[in-house]
């Protein structure tokens, strides 16, 4: 077991350079660290300038997202010890323009999401006494896609994002679905006006990294691809049936 | 919205970066999927090769026979055999996607990724046999 590991980091201060660079620190290698505890060693000890984002430290505020040797992960999910021997590359996530070292910026992302409206759209009064009842089934049949924390992984991974960058993109489609998928929510029709615009599904040519990169395993690909086919479903409809019974 | 200068000083100074135009060469996976995608070319290929077969075999006797002999040349069948094998790894690709894309609920529970992906490879080699069985019935 090595009793150092180098650690690569992407600096980029807008103040003193024009474009990012490459900064490497030594630092000791313990095989119960992530490569957040890296990072928060370096911010420690050796570098207090070192910008990067994080919160809770267990996989689930969707704070940490970063490259990690070329691929995006979770930095408190990813252990140093499978990164040996080292050196370890951190980068900011791919596609998002960069703020400062490792925090990009996501207001893309935020102002898409609320274009899908990911809240429930109800039809009509709630239920007078009580709360909604939902079986098990029903919650089973969204639940997959409420579990995403906004990582941004799927963003980074996801190379049409990257060429094509009105694409709505993978979490944010998913999160549509989780609505649309709620028995509770009857807005799915508002939301087929985006989803299945320009800038929706049918950007994706389901490379489905998007899928193999979440730490949450909600299945953006998956999300999409059946969304293809309601959109498609509802197409066809529309030209055959008359308009009352859709 | 603050107009505090201290604040704003560095703001749009972000760093955007390009998508290099051999981004698919970055990881296996990506490279994988762009093949994928080009295989639909030899999948067009075939149905051209078909729909003129189809008009030769309208054009009567003598022209489907020289249809025959140009698909014979050893060109063509170089090309035929490379765009036999993409044509493989276009079906064989998209048949693994499918469970992600239909979901088939029996009795309120998701059927497994293998039972869906079973379905579509038997329902493959069923057809496959039958036509099979029409062209060389003879």
């Amino acid at each position: 077991m090595p009793s150092t590991i180098a650690l690569s980091v992407t600096r980029y201060r807008p103040e003193q350079e024009s474009e990012p660079t490459i900064q490497t620190y030594d630092i000791p290698y313990r095989d119960d660290w992530v490569v957040l505890d890296a990072l928060n060693h370096v911010k420690d000890r050796l570098d207090g300038s070192l910008s990067y984002r994080w919160s809770c430290r267990m996989g689930v505020c969707g704070s940490c997202g970063m490259k990690v040797n070329g691929s995006p992960k979770l930095t408190c999910a990813t252990f140093l010890s499978d990164c040996l021997p080292g050196p370890v590359r951190v980068e900011p996530l791919d596609y998002f323009p960069i703020v400062r070292d490792l925090v990009v910026d996501l207001s893309d992302f935020v102002r898409k999401l609320g274009r899908v409206k990911p809240w429930l759209i109800p039809d009509g009064e709630p239920p007078g006494e009580g709360e909604y009842l939902q079986t098990p089934d029903q919650l089973d049949a969204y639940k997959q896609y409420s579990m995403c924390i906004n990582c941004m992984l799927c963003y980074s991974a996801c190379p049409i994002y990257g060429l094509e960058p009105h694409f709505i993109g993978p979490a944010a489609i998913a999160l549509a679905q989780r609505y649309n998928m709620d028995s509770r929510d009857k807005g799915a029709a508002e939301r087929l006006e985006i989803l299945s615009g320009p800038d929706g599904i049918w950007q994706c040519t389901f490379v489905g990294e998007c899928t193999k990169v979440c730490p949450k395993h909600v299945d953006p690909a998956g999300a999409i691809q059946q969304y293809k086919l309601t959109a498609a479903t509802h197409w066809v409809k529309s030209l055959i049936l008359p308009r009352g019974t859709r | 919205m603050s107009t505090d200068p201290a604040y704003t000083l560095y703001h749009p100074r972000w760093y955007r970066r390009r998508v290099s135009v051999w981004w698919w060469l970055r990881k296996r996976s990506y490279a994988w999927f762009v093949l994928r995608e080009l295989t639909s070319v030899f999948v067009a290929f075939f149905a051209v090769i078909l729909l003129s077969q189809v008009r030769a075999v309208g054009a009567g006797p003598e022209a489907y026979g020289g249809f025959l002999a140009r698909l014979g040349t050893p060109l063509l069948l170089a090309v035929d055999a490379v765009a036999f094998l993409l044509v493989l790894v276009h079906a064989i690709t998209w048949f693994n996607l499918t469970p992600k894309a239909m979901v088939v609920r029996l009795g309120g529970k998701r059927m497994p990724d293998w039972a869906i992906l079973g379905s579509n490879y038997a329902a493959w080699v069923v057809l496959s046999a039958v036509v099979a069985f029409v062209l060389l019935r003879a």
